[in-house]
């Protein structure tokens, strides 16, 4: 990749965090660490990736995006503001009683929201549904879905998982977001989903995996998935919860909890660049 | 009048009926043959997708699909498609108000044989709790056909309560359906029996035990719960003083429920609901059921005498 379209994309990425820290901060609530986690690979999919229109969200032959991991809204609101859905300013709305931002992505009211998402294992299926309407009409776009790796728990999503390979939905791509953390603590002691690679190839897909904050292999992963036929792609995506923010890294806390002033001084300072 | 059918069997018809005329895929979980969706399957294969016995991802699925403007028949038993996938209805389904229609068959204690973990009488009280959604309960074969052509040119989510035992015709040819609509089969006075579904007929037929008793009940048909077609309700209860609902679903949240919960905010009168007494079934045959759980003739007419007793 060419040094300025990685610092491009690094600086979409940095964006998109501190689009999470504004939201989250005004909000006094929402879930900050799943959303850094996930700022790098937004940041590729809706930049370079995907085929949309802010212009025109509902464009008929626009690749889809479905946030599975539905309570990670702050960073796809900040990734779509970014983009020009809506105005960045907005994002200080999340959660308030009169703002379009809901607390969990609603396809109804959020321009480029897809799929209205929140409750864990729906939105992967939802993935699969729009994946094969795709087949079903000869239509060529693609679908992309980031579940979280403690969302793995809900059986829904192996459901899915065996329905995606059945179908033979290769215009379908999975993020894992694997950070490790769940909101009680670490997803091995919690409730053991892993090896997520090992099952997603027993259940017949195309699995890669990858350092979720490098846009070489994101960018190579999804290269891979296009190539792939007949199969969905997962792309496990080996994240740190809280990524860009200190003290926010690899901390289970970190999951549902706003910053309060001085952390929010601290991470907007650190995501500024002005040192730790 | 023509013969008997169930309104399973007649869902299946008419996908096969309407597939032409409109654009829509169908869903089932592994029970094709059951749900008779199998015959859509066998004449259309590129638009039926069986999801496998995983009720909740067919439903997630079905949201999808519609978001990209295909319309979705999603088919299973009662119990699983509002019981099992409630939360997806709620949540996949219901929230964004995506045009998906789930046609549940199986419904009721007349399930029959298969007993109390299969007979679905909450079904109706579930779907009802769930804003935007549109619930269908046909009595017979030409209502169901008109129920389905009626949910796939409604743009919202629709459940289709359907049956497995074989019901007779209740309405005749020409019958025009529409959502939110009762219809009065027979007129009366004394009293008003309100039913849904298969138990539509059986309430007819108390009508006319009432009749040789000298009641005059008037009957009306509720295919559709949800909207509930309040103004025939409440012109009922102003002309008659009594009202007897009747269906096979629990008394709880019901057809008897909706009716309870409309009447008493604009004209109460004395209600009794003839329904599942809040209790699970059993192994039986249907009609074993029906008498078992009091679904019967005589049972409604007793209970309608009961009711114009208790008018003030």
């Amino acid at each position: 990749m060419e040094q300025v379209k990685l610092d491009q994309l690094k600086e979409i990425a940095r964006q998109i965090r501190i689009g999470v820290i504004e939201g989250t901060y005004h909000a006094k609530s929402g879930h900050p660490g799943g959303s850094l986690s996930i700022a790098d690979v937004l940041a590729y999919l809706y930049f370079e990736e995907m085929n949309i229109d802010p212009q025109n969200p509902k464009m008929p032959e626009r690749d889809r995006f479905v946030l599975s991991k539905g309570h990670t809204a702050p960073a796809l609101y900040a990734t779509l503001a970014a983009r020009g859905f809506f105005p960045v300013e907005d994002l200080k709305t999340l959660r308030k009683i009169d703002s379009y931002l809901q607390g969990h992505p609603d396809m109804k009211g959020t321009p480029g929201v897809d799929m209205s998402t929140g409750s864990l294992g729906l939105g992967i299926s939802a993935a699969c549904g729009m994946a094969l309407s795709a087949k079903y009409r000869g239509e060529d776009y693609r679908v992309y879905t980031i579940v979280g790796d403690g969302e793995s728990e809900e059986g829904q999503v192996w459901e899915a998982a065996m329905f995606a390979a059945h179908y033979k939905l290769d215009n379908l791509v999975a993020f894992i977001d694997l950070n490790g953390l769940q909101i009680d603590g670490k997803i091995t002691e919690v409730m053991n989903p892993t090896p997520h690679d090992e099952k997603l190839k027993a259940f017949g897909w195309n699995v890669i995996t990858i350092n979720a904050h490098d846009f070489e292999e994101i960018a190579a992963a999804l290269a891979a998935a296009r190539a792939c036929k007949g199969k969905p792609t997962a792309i496990i995506a080996c994240s740190v919860k809280g990524k860009g923010v200190s003290f926010m890294e690899d901390k289970a806390d970190w999951h549902g909890k706003a910053p309060n002033a001085d952390e929010y001084a601290q991470a907007m300072a650190e995501l500024n660049g002005e040192g730790k | 009048m023509a013969e008997k059918m169930a309104t399973r069997e007649a869902y299946g018809n008419a996908l096969v009926e309407l597939a032409e005329k409109y654009d829509f895929v169908v869903l089932d979980a592994d029970l094709a043959a059951a749900t008779k969706t199998g015959v859509f399957k066998k004449k259309y294969p590129e638009r039926f997708f069986d999801c496998g016995i995983a009720e909740g991802n067919m439903i997630s699925v079905a949201a999808g699909i519609a978001t990209t403007g295909v319309i979705p028949f999603a088919s299973s038993f009662a119990m699983f498609a509002a019981g099992r996938a409630y939360e997806q209805v709620r949540n996949s389904v219901g929230y964004p108000h995506l045009n998906v229609k789930i046609a549940a068959t199986h419904a009721g204690v007349t399930v029959g044989e298969d007993g109390a973990t299969h007979q679905c009488n909450e079904d109706i009280a579930l779907m009802r709790t769930i804003p935007g959604m549109i619930i269908l309960n046909p009595a017979d074969a030409l209502e169901t056909r008109a129920a389905i052509e009626a949910a796939i040119l409604h743009d919202g989510p629709v459940y289709i309560r359907l049956g497995r035992a074989a019901a007779p015709a209740v309405n005749a040819e020409g019958y025009q359906f529409e959502i939110g609509k009762g219809y009065t089969l027979a007129d009366g006075k004394d009293i008003t029996i309100v039913a849904t579904g298969y138990m539509t007929h059986i309430a007819l037929e108390a009508a006319k035990l009432l009749e040789a008793e000298g009641v005059s009940a008037r009957v009306i048909n509720m295919p559709t719960i949800k909207p509930l077609d309040t103004a025939i309700l409440e012109k009922a209860a102003r002309e008659t003083g009594a009202i007897v609902t009747v269906e096979e679903h629990s008394i709880v949240g019901g057809l008897g429920g909706a009716v309870c919960e409309a009447l008493a905010e604009s004209c109460p009168v004395p209600v009794t609901r003839v329904g599942v007494p809040d209790c699970y079934g059993r192994s039986a045959s249907a009609g074993e059921m029906l008498t078992f759980m009091n679904l019967t003739a005589e049972s409604i007419a007793a209970r309608a005498k009961e009711t114009i007793a208790r008018r003030v």
